[in-house]
């Protein structure tokens, strides 16, 4: 018979990274990211905390991830490590050991608690190929309704539901080839995703932009919901 | 760090414009865009006018299969980086995409392009494409097709690149010779330097005489098969008549190419990282090249001689910087029998002492019965999980291993599972062929014998229950410049035949037959790869007309269709007096023009024959084996003094040292 294997050691530090997804690396999937991530630390000779079992798996928890094909400047996750280490080295060492394009931003170490309750919000750009008059009358009409119910498939098939609620900010910005929307969405059940907004916008006034739209989010962390903002959560 | 969704496209700066800005706003409407983006952790993008002084050579490199099959191809990532190295040189990869991409591509004119630089592959010099299986011949005509080259080499231009074809298949390159500039057989390594040497000079000299003239050079100088150059001749009953040189100085018989010393050659160095998922994961080290088993079935052994071994400091070496670089946790020691190296069992222990205590495993493919011991096995899981262990006996009864020379005995394999089991393993899974010459329904049932005597011995020296046993079947598809050469393939019908029989008496085992799994697929693709194999010239035409009908993507049975290869071989070939039967369950004599006579694997053909009546002779019950020349003395294969080559062994008697911490 073969041992049980020897349980791993508890974590001695946490760390919470924010990293992006830029460019052409932004149709990584957060499956693709995922593995990508977990070479990366061995290739910077990260201490990772193990899992125990007969199968170990280094301690990663990922949180609030980004749609496949949406560019983002604030996505976050958190490792647990085996031995304390300074912060700014592992940021430089994942940099290296990443490909350019999934882009390590800020390494902190982490206050305790969970991560996901501090990602209370996103703060995301949407350019469009919209005429930019027919795409602010869009968001005035989506803005002045109580509710704005969308259908969307899901893992358990069509669900149908609000999408109006979930938005704390919306407003329409020119651009040079089209029109850009800046919204600011609140992370909840269902979670409402901003082309489900788009969809919104689709079903109050018939707004079609042509093409894909680029979706980038700029910030995800606390929500103040008096100012609409979304702060920081490696601050708090 | 840069702005936010600004590319970091670090694309071409000079030459032909990147399809990106193209396709990107399509991609978000394919499935796993990823696959086409490039960025890979050690890619690399070059200037296109790279050379420092005269002209820059530039290659387009394709494994004719989807991204998630060929990125991980071991061939490919070597030439690529062979290639680069080189200050005068570009090589970019390119993959097949899937018919979802291939409309967009289609409905916007964005053209086959190469996922580093997205430039458009008619812009290339070379058009390089490795065929490791003759399943991809319709994804190369779909590449070419979607690059705007035409697909018939006769109809190209000097505004088109040089389409070569390297891999296992081009040793019989005659059914793909209508769309083909040019084929080279063996080791890619140098030859493809040497091609590029001779692209050079002669964009040196402002390409004097077209791209016929470069043909002519590669052709006269470097030993590449040029097919344009020779003409067939077909006799009355279908068969070649001969295949003859058509203008002067073109060798009567093309040689392969065969590196010696891979020491020197310790590549893949950068091994590709993908983002996106493949079919393998891993670090794979080739720790020799080349078997001399003399298995009869295997393309592979007889056309990759001889054995030249990697040395254990070359293997240690190559394994440090693979990971390190690379990230990948499990590393792979690749190659045809890989028990068989000389010194095996120290660079197991010296690997699996470096790496323990670290999540780093070692997995060794393709492992004989009769070369497994139980310290090897140890060695290899003592950082992993014991989850399977594969043998490969191929053959279900003792004659049937005599046939293919596989000398296996029932008393080996029973022997070693039961080491297996006692020692911890649960699950054993044995590999056979069905279709193997003279094979009886006899010899295919007794592949459930032995799996039941397997699961029997296994119970009986763990004491439990618990231990399964996975029997894994192929169909058997001779190859050529093997023995096997002449033997007739068994249709479909038999194959399926044999194949439900066996099944059947396995399901009938009350004792046995829940502990054994079993996996086969039907003899339908294994007639078409038959087809492909040991096909002529008049073969394109059908291959033609699959794609047109809308064949792609044969190796995947979502995508294959029989029925399409058969209406389109009756096609295709109406009015030549053969046909798809003709190609492949007819045995052919002694005296037949075989397609592939004229190109060199280096076998001598009548000790191929001779093999040949061996294995017939061993068919009756006659006593001849062929042992393995690594060990044994020469048998005379003919390849060693033909290409003026030797075995390259150990052992060198060094010890792999612990890495000092960095």
């Amino acid at each position: 018979m073969r041992d049980q294997p020897e349980q791993q050691a508890p974590p001695v530090q946490r760390l919470r990274i924010r990293y992006a997804k830029r460019g052409r690396l932004r149709f990584t999937s957060h499956r693709d990211f995922s593995r990508a991530f977990e070479r990366a630390i061995f290739r910077a000779r990260v201490p990772m905390a193990y899992s125990s079992g007969f199968n170990p798996h280094p301690r990663i928890s990922y949180a609030g991830a980004a749609p496949t094909g949406a560019a983002s400047e604030a996505e976050y996750l958190e490792i647990a490590l085996a031995e304390v280490v300074d912060p700014a080295v592992i940021r430089t060492r994942l940099e290296e050991a990443l490909p350019d394009g999934l882009d390590v931003i800020d390494v902190v170490q982490s206050p305790g608690g969970a991560l996901a309750d501090l990602l209370q919000g996103s703060h995301w750009l949407i350019d469009l190929d919209a005429d930019p008059a027919t795409t602010h009358d869009a968001v005035a009409a989506f803005l002045a309704a109580d509710a704005v119910s969308v259908e969307r498939m899901t893992k358990k098939g069509l669900r149908e539901f609000d999408c109006r609620a979930a938005v704390v900010a919306l407003s329409a910005v020119d651009r040079p080839a089209g029109a850009r929307l800046d919204l600011v969405l609140r992370h909840g059940v269902p979670a409402v995703r901003p082309d489900d907004v788009l969809s919104g916008l689709a079903s109050v006034a018939g707004l079609d932009p042509a093409g894909a739209p680029l979706l980038t989010r700029l910030a995800q962390g606390p929500l103040d919901e008096s100012t609409g903002t979304v702060g920081d959560p490696l601050s708090s | 760090m840069s702005a936010p969704a600004s590319a970091p496209e670090s694309g071409p700066e000079s030459g032909p414009e990147s399809v990106f800005p193209r396709l990107e706003p399509r991609l978000p409407s394919v499935s796993k865009p990823i696959q086409y983006v490039g960025g890979e952790l050690n890619s690399t993008v070059k200037d296109w006018d790279c050379a420092t002084d005269g002209p820059t050579v530039r290659w387009a490199l394709m494994y004719p299969d989807a991204y998630e099959v060929g990125l991980p191809n071991q061939g490919v990532q070597i030439l690529y980086e062979v290639l680069n190295e080189r200050d005068w040189i570009v090589a970019e990869r390119t993959y097949s995409v899937w018919p979802d991409l291939e409309k967009v591509m289609r409905e916007e004119a964005i053209p086959q392009f190469t996922v580093d630089g997205h430039r458009p592959i008619r812009a290339f010099d070379v058009f390089g494409l490795s065929f490791s299986t003759e399943l991809g011949y319709t994804n190369m005509l779909n590449a070419l097709d979607l690059a705007g080259i035409p697909i018939h080499a006769a109809d190209r231009t000097d505004d088109d690149p040089i389409v070569i074809a390297g891999g296992h298949a081009a040793f019989n390159p005659e059914p793909i010779a209508d769309f083909l500039d040019a084929a080279v057989l063996g080791d890619g390594e140098e030859v493809v330097l040497a091609i590029s040497e001779v692209v050079r000079d002669w964009k040196v000299e402002d390409c004097p005489g077209g791209r016929d003239e470069l043909l002519r050079r590669l052709a006269v100088s470097g030993n590449i098969y040029v097919p344009r150059f020779y003409d067939v001749a077909y006799a009355a009953d279908g068969t070649i008549e001969a295949v003859v040189p058509n203008r002067p100085g073109i060798p009567f018989r093309v040689r392969k190419h065969t590196l010696m010393d891979l020491d020197a050659w310790p590549y893949p160095a950068k091994p590709l990282v993908p983002l996106a998922e493949t079919v393998h994961e891993r670090f794979s080290v080739e720790i020799f090249r080349g078997c001399t088993r003399g298995c009869r079935f295997c393309q592979a052994g007889m056309i990759t001689r001889p054995v030249r071994e990697r040395s254990i400091e070359t293997i240690g070496d190559m394994v440090e910087n693979g990971i390190r670089r690379s990230g990948f946790e499990e590393v792979g020691l690749l190659s045809l029998s890989s028990a068989d190296h000389t010194e095996i069992g120290d660079v197991a222990k010296g690997l699996a002492d470096r790496y323990d205590g670290s999540n780093v495993s070692l997995s060794l493919p393709s492992t004989r019965v009769d070369a497994f011991n139980i310290t090897l096995a140890n060695e290899f899981s003592r950082n992993g999980r014991r989850s399977g262990l594969t043998f490969a006996p191929e053959g279900g009864s003792e004659r049937m291993r005599k046939v293919i020379n596989k000398m296996v005995t029932e008393e080996d394999l029973i022997r070693t599972v039961a080491a297996a089991y006692s020692h911890g393993w649960r699950q054993v899974k044995l590999y056979f062929m069905c279709g193997l010459p003279t094979e009886t329904d006899d010899d295919v049932l007794a592949i459930a014998e032995l799996a039941k005597k397997v699961i029997a011995k296994g119970r009986e020296v763990s004491g439990r229950n618990d231990i399964r046993c996975t029997v894994s079947i192929g169909g058997f598809v001779p190859k050529p410049h093997t023995p096997f050469q002449w033997a007739a393939q068994l249709d479909h019908e038999t194959t399926d035949e044999r194949l439900k029989k066996l099944r059947d008496t396995v399901r009938e085992d009350k004792r046995f037959g829940r502990a054994i799994g079993f996996r086969y697929h039907d003899g339908k693709p294994g007639i078409i790869e038959g087809l492909l194999s040991r096909g002529d010239r008049r073969v394109g035409r059908v291959i033609e007309e699959v794609w047109r009908d809308g064949g792609r993507f044969d190796g995947w049975s979502e995508h294959f269709s029989y029925d399409r290869w058969v209406g389109s071989s009756e096609k295709a070939l109406a009015g030549t007096g053969v046909d798809l039967a003709w190609f492949t369950t007819r045995e052919r004599d002694y005296d037949e023009v075989l397609p592939w006579d004229h190109l060199d694997s280096g076998l001598d053909k009548d000790w191929l024959w001779a093999d040949w009546e061996d294995a017939l002779a061993a068919a009756d019950g006659a006593d001849v084996e062929v042992e393995d020349c690594r060990w044994t003395p020469c048998y005379d294969c003919g390849v060693c003094p033909e290409m003026g080559t030797e075995i390259q062994i150990g052992p060198t008697g060094q010890r792999l040292l612990p890495l000092s911490v960095v």
